[in-house]
């Protein structure tokens, strides 16, 4: 059975040419970039190559690219780098629909005596950049918010961010792994002073990141131990998997126009499912989200019964109902958009890549409405007990 | 992707049974439906049941289920568990019953047997006019607020499936699987179950290991006391019902059955089941109850 793969925010293909460039340094140049003899010295020349081309994606310079293993890594370095540069400040900033790598460092620091601001989203997922300006003082160490989130696309103004960070001396980070390759960035206009990405979202593979550190920037690192990457993150350099970066990186930066073919697909998806299926709703902003994320939340069903079903077909997707991970809440990110629990459970993430074709997404819009109809079948909450369904969430509401 | 079962797998895509059952004005027939889960926790059930008043047996049975694939087959195992049972027969199907019928659930999902089980409950005494609220178990002291999941239901199901972590009584009951503030309280629920448990172990080892002098009348009392309060007691009422002893006439122990099961048609069963056998095993296997 032939995969269609719709589930790009998860993790991407690895691109045969990302693929190609990556396997000699498994295989052929195996040497240490740290040594001393020139076998170890050509291996840190790829990394140096790498390093350029991610700058140059990301319109930073060299120097102020730090490769790192995920985003998970980024992320936790890029917070207490800043917290541990500015001890004189114990406040931080942040939005209730970030990464949990970045609400379980900021909920860990509330224990450790941090006062912490969990921004709300709107019922688009948008900040309100008033609440911002209110919540900053002169004792905001760090204002962290992801660029796009990944669950809905919904992509903040990071540069109105960035500028009321700044206002109050405060540092800005930034969690950009599902934007980087999707937006354009020329950090060196930018208000960001760390900028987290990850390279299994922009096809290259699982295992390698990078964080990008503003020169200048004071920056106390995580990991302790040798000098590689001057300092900033010890251990020995997973080499391919950053030549893998920097090749993904130099295809991304050829690619970006096709993002508007699959921004095209995208909303070719999302207006077909809309218009054969009924309740169903599009969660997250209108207009300000990635080109190749939507998500649709479909009324009286639950996601996984979903997933599973478009799985039987070969199409991979995400939910955000509870059923589909080992917890049992229900997505943060539609919770805290104030997603009704009716459409909630029944939400799904389709997330294209420069791959996804017209035809995988015509597949999807053939599947999809025979699905939700004998799901909704089975479901007692059919729309003849939509007015039930309500009270019941309206009793729960008030709680 | 959960691991799920051929069965599960194949009950999902092909439930049997589902729907609803249409009223019945054909005498002798009753329809009736029980339904159970929340939108919240992002999963519900409504079973329906269409039952011969005369010999009460299920005729048939057909569910109505918003939730996950194990919720699903969950659902249309039970119906298949339930179709030609005497009502007393079905309220014994147990949850365990229905996982071993789809081959196994994920621990994690072991809830959607529980919300089966529950289902079936919620129907039958709907049928017997028995008011849902003596079945309830909210009358126990609140454990976890997100899923509104009382100590009594905790205490039942960690009982009837032998729970002894805290990860465990969420995946079967939920409970501490949102803020997990309530994780703490459900470790010392179980601390007291096992506890308990222990204290009737020993007991028993301790009389089985020395040869012991038959029972005076006093000793036999105490110890029927005992069990009845300690291990009979607390499953009846998580039940919504009780049992109280009456009095003890050689091997006979006469008890009044309260609250839901005094008024439950399949009171016989437990008398017998959950009263009767406890006590032959914990007191003396020569014993006999009866209700008065």
């Amino acid at each position: 059975m032939n995969i269609i793969y719709f589930d790009n925010n998860a993790t991407t293909q690895v691109d045969p040419i990302v693929l190609e460039a990556m396997l000699p340094y498994l295989q052929e140049y195996y040497g240490n970039p740290s040594s001393m003899h020139s076998f170890g010295g050509q291996v840190s020349k790829a990394i140096q190559a790498a390093r350029s081309q991610l700058a140059s994606l990301l319109g930073a310079e060299d120097s102020e690219i730090v490769f790192t293993s995920c985003g998970t890594e980024g992320n936790n370095t890029a917070i207490r780098a800043a917290l541990a540069a500015q001890p004189d400040r114990d406040r931080i900033i942040t939005t209730q629909v970030e990464h949990a790598c970045v609400l379980n460092v900021c909920k860990q620091l509330e224990k450790q005596g941090y006062t912490v601001t969990y921004l709300s989203v709107d019922r688009h997922g948008q900040i309100d950049l008033t609440e911002l300006e209110a919540a900053l003082t002169g004792s905001t160490a760090l204002v962290t918010t992801m660029y796009a989130n990944n669950e809905t696309g919904v992509v903040f103004p990071i540069e109105e961010i960035g500028a009321l960070a700044k206002s109050y001396g405060a540092a800005f980070h930034v969690d950009a792994v599902q934007a980087v390759g999707k937006l354009p960035l020329n950090l060196k206009t930018s208000t960001i002073d760390l900028l987290t990405l990850s390279g299994h979202k922009l096809h290259a593979p699982k295992g390698v990141g990078a964080l990008y550190v503003r020169r200048g920037f004071r920056f106390r690192p995580l990991l302790l131990g040798g000098h590689q990457e001057r300092g900033r993150r010890a251990g020995t350099e997973n080499v391919a998997g950053i030549v893998a970066l920097g090749k993904a990186a130099e295809l991304a930066q050829q690619h970006f126009q096709s993002t508007t073919l699959e921004q095209q697909l995208r909303d070719r998806l999302e207006q077909g499912l809309l218009a054969t299926i009924s309740d169903c709703q599009v969660n997250g902003h209108p207009t300000q989200r990635l080109p190749n994320t939507t998500n649709i939340g479909f009324k009286y069903i639950e996601g996984e019964a979903i997933l599973l079903s478009l799985n039987q077909y070969g199409v991979c997707a995400s939910s955000g109902s509870a059923c589909t991970s080992g917890s049992l809440e229900p997505s943060h990110v539609l919770r805290a958009m104030g997603i009704p629990y009716t459409i909630l459970h029944g939400s799904i993430r389709f997330s294209l890549s420069r791959y996804t074709t017209a035809a995988e997404v015509d597949r999807v819009l053939e599947l999809m409405p025979p699905i939700i109809e004998r799901l909704r079948a089975i479901s007692p909450f059919n729309s003849d007990r939509a007015d039930w369904l309500q009270d019941r969430e309206e009793a729960l509401a008030s709680k | 992707m959960w691991d799920y079962t051929d069965k599960v797998l194949d009950l999902f895509y092909n439930p049997k049974n589902q729907g609803a059952i249409a009223p019945c004005e054909e005498p002798g027939i009753a329809v009736v439906f029980g339904e159970v889960g929340s939108i919240a926790c992002g999963d519900a059930l409504r079973l329906h049941l269409q039952i011969d008043i005369a010999s009460d047996k299920i005729l048939d049975a057909r569910f109505q289920t918003f939730g996950c694939t194990s919720a699903i087959a969950s659902s249309s195992a039970l119906t298949e568990l339930i179709k030609g049972l005497t009502l007393d027969a079905a309220l014994h199907v147990t949850n365990k019953e229905i996982a071993d019928y789809l081959g196994g659930l994920p621990e994690a999902k072991m809830h959607c047997s529980v919300m089966g089980q529950e289902a079936l409950e919620a129907a039958i005494y709907k049928y017997r006019g028995i008011e849902i609220e003596h079945h309830e178990e909210d009358e126990g002291a609140l454990i976890c607020a997100c899923y509104g999941v009382s100590e009594n239901k905790i205490r039942r199901v960690a009982i009837e499936n032998n729970l002894t972590t805290v990860e465990q009584v969420t995946s079967y009951v939920k409970a501490g699987g949102g803020c997990s503030s309530c994780a703490a309280a459900i470790e010392d629920v179980l601390t007291d179950l096992y506890k308990e448990a222990k204290t009737l172990a020993a007991e028993i080892a301790l009389r089985e290991a020395i040869p012991q002098p038959p029972l005076t009348i006093v000793q036999k009392i105490t110890l029927i006391q005992r069990v009845l309060d300690e291990e009979v007691r607390p499953v009846l009422m998580a039940d919504g019902g009780d049992v109280e002893l009456y009095d003890v006439e050689g091997n006979t122990v006469k008890v009044v059955l309260k609250g839901a099961c005094g008024s439950c048609s399949s009171s016989t069963a437990t008398l017998k089941i959950a009263v009767e056998a406890r006590l032959q095993e914990r007191v003396l296997p020569t014993l006999v109850v009866e209700a008065i």
